[in-house]
């Protein structure tokens, strides 16, 4: 236990990275990465809450009773996907219509509550804080992988600006849920490939 | 009644919440590696889902849309969840103890599986009616299930098979996953 606060950063990136690491999260990694704006918008949703929820379970957690725990962590998080989910609507309404009913969502995302359940539970506030923001991290750099290679070769664009010719005809198999699973699938072979110990 | 049947159909398979609305993946993934497991998953969330999707209809018609309270909807609707999940669980290991052996395990791992969640949300969406909701939890739920089943079947050959060893585990039930899923697309357009 006696890593420090930027270890507990930076593991989040490669060593626990979600949803390849640990295969956490899958619901929002397959809907909403149609494109890379999609994907990095849910991932920065997710890490405010993940770092919010941490934060705030750590620093109750001599209070919270052992027996009722996870419901009372359920309800933080809750607290913060609403708070996230009116900000949302409020300043960037565009993202907010494309994610739909996956903001909400992010109150069931097992990456959260398992890292409330799993680290805040048991560790300081800067700890905490550290994890929290390391995972969101990795979540989004993962979601936003994953919508470039489906954005361009399902709709042939990066960031909505077209990058191949007039007559590229689009491999739209990765737009839609089969792509998404093959591709995730193909992600996850080729992780384990590149990190064998 | 047909439009309730059409409803259920498009539910079921074309719309298939595991395989072309993404939802409830993790448990997917999870609980599909034996057949007995999957039966056990599957029947939890039928129960679960058609509860949870009445529940929460009848919450959201009657507390928070005439309060204004909408904005509370995630917060209430988990709340209803877990605690639904609770009672269902102390219910059954109370009176019916053999179902309780059978579901046991499985339910409280319901409380965050999106499925459950997202059912509820898309029942507001769709400003369904009351039998439409009901109509949709079950032929969700079924849906559920029939992909789940399906899936440990398959996996269940896939053990038997050489999988290079990158592949091995979650990687190649993706794929799988993508291929099943390719079968339920072609339901698209039946509806």
């Amino acid at each position: 236990m006696a890593k420090s606060i930027t270890q507990e950063f930076v593991k989040g990136l490669w060593e626990e990275i979600p949803p390849f690491r640990l295969v956490l999260g899958l619901c929002p990694t397959l809907a909403v990465t149609k494109t890379i704006q999609d994907g990095i918008g849910m991932g920065v949703a997710t890490t405010f809450v993940l770092v919010c929820s941490n934060v705030l379970v750590s620093a109750l957690r001599n209070i919270i009773p052992s027996k009722v725990r996870i419901a009372a962590f359920i309800i933080i998080i809750a607290t913060f996907v609403t708070v996230v989910e009116l900000l949302m609507q409020a300043f960037t309404y565009p993202l907010f219509l494309s994610l739909g009913i996956f903001i909400p969502l992010i109150v069931v995302n097992c990456i959260v509550l398992g890292r409330a359940e799993a680290f805040a539970s048991k560790n300081a506030i800067g700890h905490s804080l550290a994890d929290g923001f390391g995972i969101g991290v990795g979540f989004t750099l993962a979601l936003g992988a994953l919508g470039a290679v489906r954005e361009v070769f399902g709709s042939g664009t990066f960031w909505g600006a077209p990058i191949f010719g007039p007559s590229f005809e689009p491999f739209s198999f990765m737009i839609e849920a089969p792509g998404a699973f093959v591709c995730l699938g193909l992600m996850l072979c080729i992780m384990n490939l590149m990190g064998k110990k | 009644m047909g439009d309730y049947i059409v409803l259920a159909i498009s539910c079921i398979l074309v719309n298939n919440i595991l395989l072309a609305q993404y939802l409830g993946n993790c448990p997917f993934l999870g609980t599909s590696k034996k057949m007995e497991t999957a039966v056990g998953m599957a029947m939890a969330v039928v129960f679960v889902l058609v509860l949870a999707g009445v529940i929460t209809w009848l919450l959201e018609a009657f507390i928070l849309t005439p309060f204004k309270m909408e904005y509370l909807r995630t917060v209430a609707f988990i709340l209803v969840i877990a605690a639904l999940v609770q009672f269902v669980e102390m219910f059954l290991k109370k009176s019916i103890p053999a179902l309780y052996a059978g579901l046991g395990i499985f339910l409280p791992l319901i409380t965050t599986n999106c499925a459950v969640m997202g059912v509820c949300l898309i029942n507001i969406k769709e400003e369904y009616t009351f039998m439409q909701a009901l109509v949709a939890s079950f032929a969700y739920a079924v849906g559920f299930g029939l992909a789940l089943i399906l899936f440990a079947g398959v996996r269940e050959r896939i053990l038997l098979a050489r999988v290079p060893k990158p592949l091995q585990d979650t990687s190649i039930g993706l794929v799988t996953a993508g291929m099943l899923s390719l079968a339920f697309f072609a339901f698209k357009g039946m509806v």
